[in-house]
């Protein structure tokens, strides 16, 4: 087996612990895992690191009406080494990345639990034919799990190069095309403020559904 | 150079010219073409669309091993397509998207007396210098300049380069490194300054259809049968050295009848077999430009060195040769990362000021730098400063020089930042071992041979 980041063969360490599992396939080797950084426990509801309680933003978030975000779980900080992993991922394109980290991906999926649907961030039509996937389906995918599709995009995703407080206050860029009416998990690559997952949930909860979480890789 | 013969047939050939020079013998992606013009370009040759992936290949880095290529449910075509993950860096190669080839033939202007360097060549770079013109006059051959650190490489380049500058060629100087490709580039500019040299590297935003380009290898990916004149720096340096798709694109990167010059001052085995059987024509350089023999490396034996360093820590004799105080700066060569700042860590405990520097350091452009003015005694670094960089006046150690990253390569190269300035063409270079390597005796007797050599010019 080959590191699906370095392309490093691994070679499995045995010792007692790990005697009997050591045929439990490895995707990705112990120097590139070591460079993602684990969020524990980080804010209860969003997942932000190096915090333990409820976090500012997410206080701001249900001050003034009802959050409509149950709750996200992030998997890994966004550090360097993240960054430059989503850009080799989404931008360049590689779609196999994902498989580096997919056995964390789904140990974290499994031990939270949402025995929920999964509905997909959907792609403007631009961006999919420039990138070639969709990476919240490709996460689902990876959860092998069957990706609804709720929603779509209206006007233009730049809102990266927008700030924050201009993504808070930007219109809904998504509109739904069915609505749900049991809880369901978001899945995408990345939580940075929360808006994108917000306006979602917001949209979602509107219509008849009665909890949203996220699941996201990077926060 | 290379192991198997590759025949870029599929590199279509045209003979009339057009002026397109960013399209001239580029290998590009369908989204680095705007769309309105593909058609036009296409229809007069400018352009000529090819597969992308063929036999299980990657036709613009030559990738064919099965683990460096992915699927990827595609959603353009609703296909699983294959793509290249060994080039994903430079945008993605897929197989249901072609390649787009630029046709080689453009017009370059011929430039007369481009060369505004004055500087005068040692008789041994005057030979060099001419043995490489001789080649680009003739074009279809190749020639491995063999010359020790320190010999003045890029200056035995100006003479051929104006020579095919004024011939109306296209000119390609290609080097591993990036801080190579900087620190070069200006020198060749204010060589040349008539003409617009172009740098090109991963974080340029040059298009590379310059007539004269310093690159960093990598980037010759991105070329098929662009240049007439083809200089590669380093082959024996990572990852050069080692890396297949590099050697696949040297060798496409220039026209069938190029003129190929490889530069080293360590050849591998490869190049020395080739060189043997005389299939490898090679000119030597033995001497430094100034003309002083390369300071060769004193062997010092130390006991328990790996138990030491496994502490982070020094033997006596080694703290109080680094304690001792010295005319020139002193660079430390380290087997890796952790173990430059653990001993920075254990140094400055002993009162002795230093500074480390590694391959992923943010601020390396600024310590070495700074170590450049002075303002830094002695700096701890691992092999990432074993070649491209020069300081006029430094003595050299290297602790633990048994460890496997030190090759007979690296070694020589570290030897060989030692007396590079005229000023001061002396400085001390001891490697501190446990136990003599191979590699260790190697290096040192190609540089004593290399003396030898430069004795007898
Ligand atoms: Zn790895
Ligand atoms: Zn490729
Ligand atoms: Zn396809």
């Amino acid at each position: 087996m080959r590191c699906f980041i370095c392309h490093q063969e691994i070679i499995p360490e045995v010792n007692w612990a790990n005697v009997w599992k050591i045929d439990a396939k490895q995707t990705c080797c112990s120097e590139c895992l070591s460079l993602f950084e684990n969020i524990n426990p980080g804010c209860p509801k969003c997942g932000r690191p190096s915090v333990e309680e409820i976090c500012f933003d997410c206080v701001r978030w249900g001050r003034d009406k009802e959050d409509p975000l149950e709750k996200n779980i992030s998997l890994f900080r966004y550090n360097d080494f993240a960054k430059d992993w989503v850009a080799r991922w989404k931008y360049r394109g590689d779609y196999e990345l994902i498989y580096s980290i997919a056995p964390q991906v789904k140990k974290v999926w499994r031990e939270a639990g949402w025995n929920y649907s999964v509905v997909a961030v959907p792609l403007s039509e631009e961006r999919l034919s420039e990138r070639g996937f969709n990476q919240s389906e490709a996460l689902i995918r990876t959860l092998d799990k069957e990706p609804l599709h709720l929603l779509e995009r209206q006007g233009s995703e730049k809102q990266s190069k927008k700030r924050r407080t201009e993504r808070m206050a930007a219109a809904n860029p998504f509109k739904l095309k069915k609505t749900i009416h049991q809880p369901v998990v978001l899945v995408d690559d990345i939580y940075t403020t929360g808006t994108t997952v917000r306006h979602i949930a917001t949209l979602l909860k509107e219509n008849g559904c009665p909890k949203v979480y996220s699941f996201t890789l990077f926060r | 150079m290379f192991k198997k013969t590759e025949a870029f047939n599929w590199i279509p050939h045209h003979s009339t010219p057009h002026t397109f020079p960013h399209y001239a013998g580029k290998i590009l992606l369908p989204h680095e073409i705007p769309p309105e013009h593909i058609e036009e370009l296409t229809k007069t040759s400018v352009l000529t669309r090819v597969p992308s992936i063929i036999k299980k290949q990657c036709r613009r880095c030559g990738n064919q091993k099965p683990h460096l290529f992915g699927h990827l449910p595609h959603a353009k075509c609703q296909q699983d397509c294959l793509y290249c993950r060994n080039c994903i860096q430079m945008g993605r190669v897929i197989e249901c998207e072609p390649l787009y080839i630029g046709s080689p033939e453009c017009f370059w202007p011929a430039w007369e007396n481009a060369l505004a360097w004055a500087g005068e060549l040692t008789p041994s770079q005057q030979q060099a210098a001419d043995e490489i013109a001789d080649l680009v006059k003739t074009g279809s051959g190749e020639k491995l300049v063999w010359a020790v650190c320190g010999a003045g490489k890029t200056e035995m380049l100006f003479p051929g380069i104006a020579l095919g500058l004024a011939e109306g060629k296209r000119v390609c100087l290609a080097t591993p490194r990036i801080d190579v490709v900087r620190e070069l580039f200006p020198r060749l500019q204010r060589a040349f300054p008539a003409i617009e040299v172009q740098a090109l590297h991963g974080e340029s935003e040059k298009t590379g259809d310059g007539q004269l380009i310093i690159a960093t290898t990598h980037q010759l990916l991105r070329f098929a049968h662009a240049f007439d004149v083809i200089v590669i720096d380093e082959v024996d340096a990572f990852p050069f050295h080692n890396d297949p798709s590099l050697h696949f694109a040297a060798k496409r990167a220039g026209k069938p009848d190029a003129a190929r010059i490889y530069l080293t001052a360590t050849p591998r085995n490869q190049e020395k077999r080739r060189i043997r059987s005389k299939q490898l024509p090679v000119v030597f350089i033995p001497k430094r430009f100034h003309g002083h023999p390369l300071p060769v490396p004193k062997l010092t034996l130390s006991f328990n060195l790996s138990r030491y360093l496994k502490k982070n820590e020094l033997p006596a004799a080694i703290l109080n040769l680094i304690k001792k105080p010295r005319d020139r700066q002193l660079l430390i060569f380290l087997s890796s990362i952790s173990l430059t700042s653990g001993l920075r860590g254990f140094l400055a405990s002993k009162g002795v000021v230093t500074e480390q520097v590694h391959a992923g350091d943010e601020d390396r452009k600024e310590k070495v730098e700074r170590f450049r003015n002075k303002e830094i005694d002695i700096l701890l670094t691992t092999t990432i400063l074993e070649r491209g960089v020069t300081f006029p006046s430094v003595d050299v150690f290297v602790i633990d020089a048994g460890h496997e990253v030190f090759d007979e390569a690296a070694l020589v190269q570290i030897a060989g930042r030692a007396g590079r300035s005229p000023d001061d063409p002396k400085g001390d270079v001891i490697f501190f071992h446990s136990g003599k390597t191979n590699a260790m005796l190697d290096a040192y007797d190609l540089i004593r041979k290399m003396n030898r050599l430069g004795q007898k010019q």
